[in-house]
């Protein structure tokens, strides 16, 4: 137990060699326990490359034989290739983080720097918004947005983008545009420079790691939405990766659990690569918004 | 007040309003009017098709008779209540456990988040699906030992607990939290409290739990307000049933059963309704309760 316990919790020196050993347990466990967590994965990767057949009669994670044919046949099993979804995918990402980039930069600086009378209002409104559950909105949304004639395009998931209502990294900008000196701006204004002019070449350039986490968390949740996407995306060729899939999963055979991992596998992929690449503004990210 | 400043001001408050189009914008299409829009809906009928017909509180009523609503209601209350604690308590004993100084912790605490990072996506419920199915994993993990199991998708008592596994198994991101939190408690504080003769014990329950308390807080409230808004797990576990036995219906999958597959939509409006009432009585409560047990530091 009281390995335990608290990070900076001093205890007495013990001698070398156990707490070398303790040390080593303690590695041990962890090691452990990231094989268990991470053991689920492993698994999907492998089974994705084993014969159909193969993938529930043998739980183990070395395969007795590769192939390529779950994922041949996955990209083509529904009446569209997966080509056509990853691209539909990466179209709705894309723009919904320049929307949020756009939107949420503008609305962040003029509640974080700009005085005027309904500031304190206007920032108590994005912070309740944060806690709104989405479902009580969908359904009037939905009937707008039908009335329109938008029902599969790419409008309805694109649209509360480029007006600031992901008010989750709104308040992640503010946060950050408070903990920059004022000074810079006084200077800014001081040489001219109207509000535009120092939002343009003085804080958004120095926002940057809270562009970052934005763009990262955007395109993670965009990347993996589904509830969205299922509600308004009907027809097969405007259908995201996660439409997609769970329209495989419905018409799921025996042999289509190979396909299925597949697909599966692929549909990760982006996000595995964000993750290796973007690991410390990730970390960094999750941790400043709890900190505030 | 100079007239140099107001000028100021009003160039400020104008700046402002051009700033704040977008939002202004989304506040009253996407957010307000919706809002307003689904409140009426609520004491209406309404089929998409035909106008919507004034019920005044029968949707309510109806709730009442509803079985598969008080399921919806039960599944998501026992969802909250086991899984949110118990992820938490993972994420802290193992953000406790890693902030000793212990090498490799940027190892541990990247393979440890990965699976909040995949844990909502639609690939992650299939391979869940095939984890806990007829001749999943577990079930050849169990068969080793020479235990026969069932499915455990297919039974309506084990279900649930295949889902509640699936948000435990996402601890990372407030582990990631209550790391950061951990870092802000002062070494004198330990100093100090070793000094009054305080052991490891003492420490922990005196010096890091009371400190850590707004991180606790915080992650409580993120972590509830999150599960009560479950939906991709449950509705590709259970193909968009809830079943078996409405076992999985959680609340916001039978909200889009009524809206989205019946397109019973004033009742799904009246349901959507209940559900944020719920969630902001929860959170104020939270907030209430939170006066006798979250320490600010500055009492």
């Amino acid at each position: 137990m009281v390995s335990l316990t608290a990070g900076k919790v001093i205890s007495s020196p013990a001698p070398a060699r156990q707490r070398r050993l303790r040390a080593v347990l303690k590695h041990t466990g962890l090691l452990v326990f990231v094989a268990f967590m991470i053991y689920p994965l492993v698994w999907m990767v492998v089974s994705a490359f084993k014969p159909p057949e193969k993938i529930l009669t043998e739980p183990g994670i070395i395969p007795s034989e590769w192939t390529f044919q779950n994922f041949k046949d996955g990209w083509h099993a529904l009446n569209r290739p997966f080509s056509v979804f990853f691209v539909n995918s990466l179209v709705v990402t894309i723009a919904s983080i320049v929307g949020n980039l756009f939107s949420c930069s503008l609305t962040a600086y003029a509640l974080a720097r700009l005085q005027f009378r309904m500031r304190k209002v206007y920032f108590a409104i994005t912070l309740a918004s944060v806690m709104l559950p989405f479902h009580v909105l969908v359904i009037p949304q939905y009937i707008f947005f039908s009335q329109l004639g938008l029902v599969n395009t790419y409008w309805p998931l694109l649209i509360p983008k480029f007006l600031a209502t992901d008010a989750f990294f709104v308040f992640l900008m503010v946060q950050f545009i408070r903990t920059l000196p004022r000074e810079l701006d006084r200077a800014a204004w001081i040489d001219g420079a109207g509000p535009f002019l120092t939002f343009w070449y003085v804080v958004l350039p120095l926002m940057r790691p809270a562009l970052v986490t934005t763009t990262i968390f955007t395109f993670i949740w965009t990347w993996n939405d589904f509830f969205v996407p299922l509600i308004y995306l009907t027809r097969t060729q405007a259908f995201t990766v996660p439409v997609a899939l769970n329209s495989m999963v419905d018409s799921e055979t025996q042999s289509g659990v190979g396909m299925l991992f597949a697909m599966s596998l692929l549909s990760l992929v982006p996000i595995l690569i964000f993750f290796a690449v973007a690991q410390k503004y990730l970390i960094r990210g999750i941790a400043t918004t709890g900190l505030k | 007040m100079t007239s140099r400043s107001r000028f100021y001001l009003n160039r400020q408050g104008r700046a402002a309003h051009v700033f704040l189009i977008p939002w202004q914008l989304g506040f009253l299409l996407i957010t307000a009017v919706p809002l307003l829009a689904s409140l009426y809906l609520a004491f209406t009928n309404y089929d998409i098709l035909n106008p919507p017909e004034w019920t005044g509180l029968e949707n309510f009523q109806r709730m009442i008779h509803d079985d598969q609503f008080w399921a919806s209601v039960r599944v998501t209350l026992i969802y909250v209540l086991v899984s949110v604690p118990l992820q938490l308590a993972f994420a802290l004993l193992l953000a406790l456990i890693l902030d000793r100084g212990l090498s490799g912790l940027a190892f541990y605490r990247s393979a440890f988040y990965l699976p909040s990072l995949l844990g909502s996506s639609v690939a992650i419920a299939i391979l869940w699906r095939e984890i806990f199915g007829d001749e999943g994993l577990i079930n050849k993990g169990l068969a080793l030992i020479g235990v026969h199991g069932e499915s455990w998708l297919q039974n309506p008592r084990t279900a649930l607990a295949t889902l509640i596994v699936l948000n435990v198994w996402t601890f990372g991101s407030p582990m990631v939290i209550f790391l950061a939190g951990l870092r802000q408690i002062p070494d004198e504080l330990y100093e100090a409290a070793r000094v009054d003769g305080a052991g490891v014990w003492r420490q922990f329950t005196h010096v890091t739990v009371p400190l850590l308390t707004p991180i606790i807080f915080f992650n409580l409230i993120l972590q509830t307000i999150g599960a009560f808004q479950t939906f991709t797990q449950a509705h590709i576990i259970s193909g968009g049933t809830g079943g078996p036995a409405n076992s999985t219906l959680f609340y916001t999958l039978y909200v889009y059963q009524q809206g989205f597959v019946a397109f019973d939509m004033g009742y799904a409006s009246a349901l959507a309704w209940v559900l944020m009432v719920a969630i902001a009585v929860v959170t104020a409560l939270h907030f209430l309760v939170s006066k006798y047990w979250v320490f600010y530091g500055d009492s």
